[in-house]
């Protein structure tokens, strides 16, 4: 196994490690629930394991039957970040949703309370 | 019987007043009617214009959309124990004549949602661009939802007590007109459709859905599917 560090693979690996310490920050001040937590620190473990040691992506691509490691990584990304984008977007969506009922709530409350006024 | 009209409005300060003054004058001569607008967030006055009609309004601090606006209007409806409901643009393209008969199969019992055909009817044809649009829309509501349909985007419907109790609108935009469909199939709500009017000029073609709108409204609705 190589473990002589190139420089990209030590920038990669400092960054990783930065995007981990933010996953146990927002685990931590309680903004991303546990199971967030344990999907982002997967994700950004295996992505060290890809970086210090890129013969493993190597050997899961030959066993998936994709030729080099590094497509096998993009292909697995692409996948992934498709699948985040529509989870975001069904957040964004049920986020609408919670506004329109408070929207309604209020239109609600205000409605009656003008009436009740009106009937004093 | 409590019978209601909703009026959805988003800056339709130009149409409101006309609309309503022409509702009231028609609706006299139908049977005892009340009339709620929402406005939906507007910017150009039109709680005002509506104001000086007379009727109950509720308002919207924010621009929710069509389907944000009928939801509170259903919402206002269950609350205050309306037996009948029957929605109507507030552009001026329905014919205050036809909610009589847009209502009649809720009042004898024979169905809990009515459909306004605009596709049906002799009388105001749609043009050209929105006949397709609503054609296209009809297949996606058979598609996904599994209930045929002359009419899947109309704006003027009557819903009975049982489908007020039963209907609950979740999306915020003109998706919400292919929602009603699932909601009425999910809980086999019997069906009618007639006939109705419409008054197409400059200003209501310049309202609701835009032609480009029809693929955003498709997304919605896919997503809300699969989530």
């Amino acid at each position: 196994m190589n473990l002589i560090f190139l420089p990209i693979q030590i920038l990669l690996v400092i960054f990783l490690l930065f995007a981990f310490t933010r996953v146990i920050f927002r685990y931590r001040e309680g903004s991303i629930p546990f199971g967030m937590f344990l999907f982002w620190t997967g994700i950004w473990a295996l992505a060290s394991v890809g970086i210090i040691v890129p013969d493993f992506t190597t050997f899961v691509a030959q066993k998936i039957g994709i030729g080099r490691g590094s497509d096998a990584v993009i292909y697995a990304s692409l996948i992934v970040i498709f699948y985040l984008l529509f989870r975001l977007m069904v957040a964004i969506e049920s986020l609408r949703h919670q506004i329109t009922k408070v929207i309604r709530e209020i239109a609600l409350q205000e409605n009656s309370s003008t009436k009740k006024k009106k009937q004093k | 019987m409590k019978r209601l009209v909703v009026i959805p409005a988003f800056n339709e300060a130009p149409a409101i007043f006309k609309t309503l003054t022409s509702l009231k004058k028609t609706l006299k001569t139908v049977a005892k009617f009340d009339i709620l607008v929402i406005d939906d967030g507007s910017t150009d006055g039109t709680a005002e214009k509506a104001q000086k009609a007379r009727v109950n309004i509720l308002r919207h601090r924010l621009n929710r959309g069509l389907g944000g606006a009928l939801g509170t209007g259903l919402a206002y409806a269950k609350r205050k124990s309306y037996d009948l409901v029957v929605t109507f643009d507030a552009d001026g393209q329905h014919d205050p004549k036809d909610i009589a008969k847009v209502a009649a199969p809720i009042e004898n019992n024979e169905a809990d949602l009515v459909i306004g055909t605009r596709t049906k009817s002799k009388a105001g044809q749609m043009p050209l661009d929105r006949a397709l649009i609503t054609r296209v829309s009809n297949l996606v509501t058979w598609f996904l939802f599994g209930i045929w349909t002359s009419d899947s985007q109309s704006g003027f419907r009557a819903f009975s007590q049982k489908a007020l109790d039963c209907i609950e609108i979740k999306t915020e935009g003109m998706e919400v007109s292919s929602e009603i469909f699932s909601e009425v199939k999910k809980h086999r709500l019997k069906i009618a459709e007639i006939p109705i009017r419409v008054i197409y000029t400059a200003y209501s073609r310049s309202k609701g859905q835009d032609n480009l709108n029809a693929f955003n409204v498709l997304v919605k609705l896919l997503l809300r599917l699969g989530r």
